[in-house]
């Protein structure tokens, strides 16, 4: 047998794999016509796999099935949460994208807790109050920020207060809209329409041009 | 059902942990049989099949819908048998080579199982000689022949369930049948 080449085994186990050519086939059956060693090697060999098939099919014991079950692991609090974050990449990335923004948007509002107001001319100031003057004329729009405003004369534009009240006599004039924002929900309503506004603006000054 | 497969894999994922019981009922046998040949011992081979499946249903996110369930179902037992096997005599050179077998080492040398004397072997039972000369091979041999003769897989599938080339799943068949192919014909009476 040992004779024989290599070759032949080969062609053997290409046999059993079921994998053979048609040529190999030919060549192996005619090498076996003629040679008693690998006609007993190719019958050991089939042998080999008649016996290995004869096993019997062997089943997993009666309470396979509810043993794994209680071997699982118990599923934690928080993995119902991480399993919903894996499962929503988009809601998630929204959820962490208007978490920073609010957080922004909230620490800005207690920064600006100084008294501030827009600069226009004819306007008194006392402590935290803005006063505009019994007969005088503000042109332009008026911020208080974190202060009170006091209106004896007019004002001839938009009045916004923010964290203060207004107080009118029976004298003033306001031309334009009157705003009081006090609540954290008003201000980031303020800050969105704002923004609205200068985009409109944006797009007007485009046009004129 | 591989569309029930999917349905169910869903489930789990969405947290479903009674879906997951239908999963186990399909393929219980098929994970336990391939334990079990590979290990050669039924409490064994019932611990490691249980572990894969917990293995299957903590990393079922990971696993790639598109592709078999089976085939990795199968890749986590055959790996968690040869880790439980190579884990069992620790006390070799594992490394070196042993000689003439062409890169078998002595990891795969240990995991065959103590030859039993001639008389002894006579006395088997067909099932329990299968079951020894079975677990004789070394363990690259020996899953390969177990997964293609026992749980009757293709040899594309059994490639891709031991992560090798199609050519080496090749290779190690053909070297496990003439390794049975020697064991066996020492008895002649049996071939």
């Amino acid at each position: 047998m040992n004779a024989c080449p290599e070759r032949i085994v080969h062609l053997m186990h290409e046999y059993l794999d079921g994998e053979i050519s048609r040529e190999h086939e030919l060549e192996l059956k005619s090498h076996l016509q003629s040679c008693v060693d690998c006609q007993a090697h190719m019958h050991e060999l089939s042998d080999v796999v008649a016996f290995v098939k004869g096993a019997a099919h062997v089943e997993a014991p009666t309470n396979f099935s509810q043993n794994v079950m209680a071997r699982l692991p118990k599923e934690k609090s928080h993995a119902g949460v991480s399993r919903w974050l894996r499962r929503h990449p988009i809601l998630t990335a929204a959820a962490l994208f208007f978490l920073f923004m609010s957080s922004a948007l909230f620490s800005n509002f207690h920064e600006e807790q100084q008294f501030s107001f827009t600069k226009q001319e004819n306007v008194l100031v006392e402590g935290e109050t803005v006063i505009i003057p019994e007969g005088q004329v503000v042109k332009g729009d008026l911020v208080v920020r974190n202060g009170d405003v006091r209106i004896d004369g007019e004002l001839d534009g938009n009045l916004t207060v923010i964290n203060g009240s207004k107080y009118m006599a029976s004298t003033a004039v306001i031309t334009g809209k009157t705003e009081e924002i006090n609540e954290v929900f008003d201000w980031l309503w303020f800050h969105i329409k704002d923004g609205a506004k200068e985009v409109v603006s944006f797009f007007d000054k485009e046009e004129t041009k | 059902m591989d569309a029930l497969i999917n349905k169910r894999i869903k489930q789990v994922l969405k947290g479903d942990k009674d879906a997951f019981a239908e999963i186990v009922d399909l393929y219980q046998h098929r994970l336990f049989q391939v334990c079990f040949r590979m290990l050669g011992n039924r409490h064994e081979a019932e611990d490691i099949a249980q572990e894969a499946f917990v293995r299957a249903f903590i990393n079922i996110h990971t696993y790639d819908q598109k592709r078999k369930f089976s085939t990795w179902l199968y890749r986590i037992a055959t790996n968690l048998c040869i880790d439980r096997i190579r884990k069992k005599k620790p006390d070799f050179y594992l490394d070196a080579e042993v000689k003439g077998t062409e890169g078998l080492d002595m990891y795969s040398q240990i995991a065959a199982a103590d030859e039993l004397p001639e008389e002894e072997i006579m006395k088997l039972e067909l099932q329990d000689r299968i079951q020894y000369e079975i677990s004789r091979l070394p363990d690259k041999y020996r899953s390969a022949i177990v997964l293609k003769y026992m749980e009757e897989l293709s040899l594309q599938e059994i490639s891709e369930i031991l992560e090798l080339p199609l050519g080496t799943v090749k290779t190690r068949i053909h070297r496990g049948r003439e390794f049975l192919r020697k064991q066996l014909s020492r008895q002649p009476n049996f071939l």
